[in-house]
């Protein structure tokens, strides 16, 4: 109070200036709410754009077209089940050519079809998988000999496209892969009903192939279960054990501190130096099969073993100490208030960090390249050890292929590989939520 | 006999020390287990650790050397001729051994190869069988030693207390393991390589074209090593993720946190989530299949020469990859700033955005540095995004319109597909996975470093 | 001192109250935090908002600047007017209503700035000062006031964070000063502090007592007694007694305020 020269007249928040301030500010603040909005629904729109763009390919993959045509099974193809006996008979079957009968029932349905040439391009119409299709027919139904069927054969993927609408007819010819001869074909069978899109099991059911209405995605589903198992063996048990001893056991020193930095390190290297680790450690030193789940797995699990860490150890750190004091004080050892306390009620915890790191690691591909986890591989793997491959490095490989039918097999496999993820993750989150512990 | 059998057979042989070292102990207390210092089971868990611990020693060591042991033999065997014949590469030798191996209908012919096939059955047999005996009397070794100790008065509990404690101590010692193991590895494989190649041309060299000679009579270029061209479009991929997934994900984090109501929070979480939990390999096909072309297409229209796959689709999609990467951590770093500074800003009369831009940000600043650096380092390293999008073709340009390549692109195109494990060419691969690991390593060190200083100032 | 005041009182009695709450109501979602106060606020004078922890007094000192918007579940009703103006009419703007209505809290919460730029920091958004002579002048002259100058003078540019807590204390008011406001809203500003520093902050308040109208909420009946001429003493959210200092202090009219003072709850 001492010198009242310093004194400053009272603002005047009235003035023109100042209003005018005001609303300068204000639009200032729009302007910057306005911006953190659009972040928002822009993310929001590059995950809507994303999803929509693979749903909408991916749901074609999952319908298939064929053609109904009257086949002729033919004796003098197939041989007389009542004249030979049952095994002369299946041989005979798996040795026909089953192309005659297809031939010789696309002729009767274009007769005005006559040079070898135009012939086989009518039968490139049907997919290479029809004569197993027919083949199997026979052998489950040996009475079909002699007699003409109606039969629904997959057609081959160019004609897929055409009934998709992915083949756009009115370019000119020489820009589409059909060409005007098999287009009209095609509308004749259309025409005739002849043509129609089914659900594809065969999808969900086989291992890969070079013809994208053959190939499956459940030699790749395989492949990723057997490898996560893998993971999961060896990732849950070391990661919640390295948790346990890094909350409860550990003394503080620098060789503790050095564990702590260096899980949190692990926790950012690029996966594609896990995958290095494993084919110069597992591959190159310890020699295990190349291509197989039991090295994608480790891989992996190296990979994942620090989430599981973080995760475990924050779950068992939110377990009160009260309860370690309360076990104590029965006498417990150290080792059971561990076990028998503390752990149990960290589990919903751990577990959902295991589920989260699983779906990581299911996720993964480029480790999974770098252990050879990247062949073309049609069998169904039959252990840990087999050759296979996964569910992203079969979208990976099917993502490179050329056809066209390729991209909506691609997604469809995207589709089911986020289903996976969204399942497991929602797992998560309902354990966490259910056993969710407020202390 | 095979590898499992050999587990199975001690797991067996642990419960079975598990029941007798229990009833021993019961028996000598004359039945009463309140006579025994420990609970009987104790008595059991350690007759089992006794035996399980030196039998899976053991047994680890044939499975990590035993084929290498074995493989070694067998090579050592064979005549040089069939080496030859096989461009020197001894995995393709043995390939034939084990195909010969395993189906014996198979159409192999030279008789050395069917001699070694045979002669590694033979020793195959013989390796297993010495594991076998090897870990099982060790194992039986343990049970003795236990069950000698199984009195009243040994003090079980505790002795099985500290094995279980010391596997937790060497549980958490893996992680160490797996870290000094990459850094083992990739340097032992890039000292092979740099033995080839000069470590100044891999680092300074403009020029990359690994193509060597596969085999010595070939014609063919030496092969360039020189990995700036990568390093750059490497940088210019991540710069243009950064672009994108910079101020998008700090955006959304401020519009989260500071304005978003409860319920547009409860929605954008989760969507952010799915956002970060799409695997890298869809983002790649999104990129290489919709964004690449569309950029082609708006560059035709726009007379701009966009190559199909250009360093800017790439980085734009690993862009969007990262956006819930930044925002989640920059969300922390924000909601770290204490409300009550938020409070003293507001209270002098600041609009919110003037609270955010001049006190909140300025005190989350660490955070957030910490967070991008994170972010680059996650750019760096992407695989498949770039793999898918980026392209093949070494490229030392600036220009985000033509197709660039990446460290990690050819760490992938080096080593997929069959290559002779220690050419050249492929050595490279590790030079690179090395100069990849501590380039992210140091940002992380770096990013983790701030990040953990700033948490101590606000708790 | 408690006698100068009390005339005062009856000076000023005749004056417009400078801050006035009528009837309000404070709810927090379903929690009825404050309920139906009518409490006047005069230039010259320091009231003390006193009562158990809980009782309210803090969310209805948030009202008067109204920083309880920044907390979504709450509710506010009633009437509150700066010069007779209703607070919260729409045409008010809050950014302004709280460059007139400064408030200091529990905790000093300077920005991790420098001590100049502090307190620069009102007088930057509001658009105080024209040159920087001008902000030159408005800090140190707050400074002074905050009685805080000669101690930082020399050390303008280092952070704010590194002062001593009571020196933060005084930084912030300083701070609230720097925007030239009419009221001065204090939420126990001498919680976090030791006694000397306290000593300090009263003294401080002492000294601005006469330039604005004072509202500072304590739990301590001593400092309520040495700063305030009005005390206002809350219970449960209800205000159970307004009146002089003095008179609260050695004449309650209420049962439980006497329960109060004498320490029999709280």
């Amino acid at each position: 109070m001492s010198d009242n020269a310093k004194e400053i007249k009272p603002t005047d928040w009235h003035s023109p200036e100042m209003n005018a301030r005001i609303k300068r500010r204000y639009r200032k603040e729009k302007w910057f709410k306005g911006l953190g909005f659009t972040a928002v629904i822009l993310a929001a729109m590059f995950l809507v754009t994303l999803i929509g763009r693979i749903a909408g390919d991916g749901l074609y993959g999952f319908v298939q077209t064929s053609i109904e045509l009257d086949i002729p099974f033919e004796e003098s193809i197939l041989g007389n089940p009542r004249e030979m006996s049952k095994a002369d008979f299946e041989e005979n079957v798996r040795r026909a050519n089953m192309l005659r009968i297809i031939d010789a029932s696309l002729q009767g349905h274009f007769p005005d079809v006559k040079s070898r040439r135009d012939r086989r391009e009518l039968l490139r119409m049907v997919s290479t998988g029809a004569r197993a299709q027919i083949r199997d027919m026979v052998l489950a139904n040996p009475s079909l000999v002699g007699t003409t069927e109606r039969v629904r054969l997959l057609a081959s993927d160019d004609v897929d496209q055409l009934r998709k609408g992915r083949i756009d007819a009115s370019e000119p010819e020489a820009n589409r892969k059909v060409k005007d001869k098999e287009l009209g074909w095609y509308q004749k069978l259309k025409e005739e009903g002849r043509v129609s899109l089914n659900f594809h099991t065969t999808f969900l059911t086989s291992g890969d192939s070079r013809d994208p209405e053959l190939a499956g995605i459940w030699g790749a589903t395989v492949g990723s279960a057997l490898t996560l198992l893998v993971t999961l063996a060896i990732a849950f048990p070391i990661g919640v054990l390295t948790a346990i001893y890094l909350e409860e056991f550990a003394p503080k020193n620098r060789l503790t501190d050095l564990i702590e930095v260096n899980i949190n390190n692990l926790a950012a290297v690029p996966s594609i130096v896990f995958g290095l680790l494993g084919l110069a450690v597992f591959l190159g030193v310890m020699h295990l099969p190349r291509s197989a789940p039991l090295v994608g797995g480790l891989t992996l699990a190296l990979m994942t073993l620090p989430t599981i860490i973080i995760a475990s150890r924050a779950s068992i750190k939110a377990v009160p100490p009260s309860i370690r004091d309360a076990a104590r004080g029965l006498g417990a050892s150290p080792m059971q208030v561990v076990f028998h306390h503390v752990v149990p009620l960290a589990m919903p915890g751990i577990l959902t960090g295991t589920i989260i790191g699983m779906a990581q690691a299911l996720g993964e591909t480029a480790p999974l390249l770098m252990i050879g986890m990247v062949a073309f591989i049609v069998d169904i793997p039959g252990g840990v050890t087999d050759a296979a491959t996964a569910l992203p490095v079969q979208i990976f490989l099917w993502a490179d292929s050329p056809e066209r039918a390729f991209v909506e097999k691609t997604s469809a496999a995207i589709l089911v590989l986020l289903t996976f993820l969204i399942a497991m993750n929602g797992l998560a989150i309902w354990l966490r939520q259910k056993f969710e512990q407020h202390w | 006999m095979t590898s499992s059998a050999i587990f199975l057979f001690l797991v067996m042989l642990a419960l079975g020390s598990f029941v007798f070292a229990r009833q021993k102990a019961l028996a000598g207390a004359g039945g009463d287990p309140a006579k025994l210092h420990s609970l009987p089971r104790h008595y059991g868990y350690f007759a089992a650790t006794c035996v399980l611990l030196p039998g899976l020693f053991a047994f680890g060591i044939w499975v990590i050397f035993g084929n290498s042991i074995i493989e070694g033999l067998i090579l050592s065997g064979v005549p040089d001729r069939v080496f030859e014949q096989n461009g020197d590469q001894a995995t393709l030798v043995l390939n034939r051994i084990r195909l010969a191996v395993e189906n014996p209908n198979s159409p192999e012919t030279d008789p050395d190869i069917l001699a070694a096939a045979a002669k590694f059955q033979a020793i195959y047999l013989k390796g297993i069988w010495a594991a076998f005996v090897l870990s099982i009397s060790l194992g039986l070794v343990g049970l003795y030693v236990a069950v000698n100790r199984t009195k009243p008065d040994f003090r079980a509990r505790n002795k099985f207390e500290r094995v279980v404690l010391i596997t937790l101590g060497m549980s958490s010692v893996i992680a160490i393991a797996t870290t000094l193991g990459i850094v083992a590895s990739l340097l032992f494989e890039s000292l092979r390589f740099f033995q080839e190649v000069s470590i100044a041309e891999f680092v300074f060299g403009l020029h990359w074209s690994p193509q060597t000679a596969l085999r010595a009579d070939q014609v063919a270029s030496a092969g360039a090593f020189g990995a700036v061209p990568l390093f750059a479009g490497t940088l210019l991929i991540s710069f243009i993720a950064m672009l994108v997934a910079g101020p998008i994900g700090l955006l959304a984090a401020i519009y989260l946190t500071q304005y978003a109501s409860q319920r547009m929070r409860k929605i954008a979480k989760p969507m952010l989530e799915v956002l970060a939990g799409v695997p890298t390999v869809v983002y790649g096909f999104f990129a290489a299949l919709t964004v690449a072309p569309l950029f082609r297409d708006m560059g035709i229209t726009l007379g701009l020469d966009i190559a199909s796959e250009s360093a800017l689709a790439a980085g734009i999609v690993m862009g969007i990859m990262i956006i819930p990467f930044v925002s989640s951590l920059s969300d922390d770093a924000i909601t770290a700033v204490p409300k009550s500074l938020k409070d003293g800003s507001l209270a002098l009369g600041a609009t919110p955005s003037e609270t955010i831009k001049q006190v909140v940000l300025p005190a989350a600043l660490p955070g957030i540095v910490g967070a991008f650096l994170l972010a680059i380092s996650r750019a760096v390293g992407e695989t498949m995004i770039v793999v898918m999008a980026a392209g093949m073709q070494p490229n030392l340009t600036a220009n985000p319109f033509e197709a660039v390549t990446t460290v990690t692109v050819q760490i992938v195109a080096l080593l997929t597909g069959d290559q002779e494990f220690d050419s050249a060419k492929t050595l490279s691969a590790f030079a690179l996975g090395l100069a990849l690991f501590v380039s992210t390593m140091v940002l992380n060190v770096i990013a983790l470093k701030i990040v953990r200083k700033y948490r101590e100032v606000y708790d | 001192m408690y006698k100068m005041a009390s005339e005062l009182e009856t000076m000023t009695e005749t004056r417009k109250p400078k801050m006035l709450a009528e009837n309000v109501n404070v709810f927090y979602g379903t929690n009825h935090a404050v309920k139906g106060i009518t409490l006047d606020l005069h230039q010259d004078e320091v009231t003390a908002l006193i009562g158990p922890s809980g009782c309210g007094k803090s969310t209805f000192l948030r009202c008067l600047n109204r920083m309880n918007d920044t907390v979504a579940s709450c509710r506010v009703e009633g009437r509150i007017t700066l010069d007779g103006e209703d607070i919260y009419a729409s045409r008010i703007d809050v950014v302004q209503l709280r460059a007139r209505v400064g408030m200091v809290f529990q905790k000093p919460n300077p920005f991790p700035k420098s001590i100049y730029d502090n307190v620069a920091y009102g007088p930057r958004i509001h658009g105080l000062a024209q040159t920087r002579t001008d902000l030159d002048e408005i800090v140190s002259t707050a400074l002074e006031k905050a009685g805080l100058w000669n101690e930082v003078k020399d050390r303008l540019e280092s952070p704010g964070t590194a002062l001593s807590g009571g020196q933060q204390q005084r930084l912030c008011i300083a701070r609230a000063i720097a925007v030239n406001p009419e009221v001065i809203l204090m939420d126990e500003p001498c919680s976090a502090l030791d006694p000397i520093a306290t000593a300090k902050v009263e003294a401080l308040i002492d000294e601005l007592k006469g330039r604005y109208a004072i509202a500072i909420v304590t739990h301590s009946m001593q400092q309520a007694a040495r700063v305030s001429q009005k005390t206002a003493f809350f219970h449960m959210g209800d205000l159970v007694e307004h009146g002089d200092t003095t008179e609260i202090f050695t004449a309650p009219k209420q049962e439980r305020t006497r329960d109060y003072i004498t320490g029999r709850f709280g």
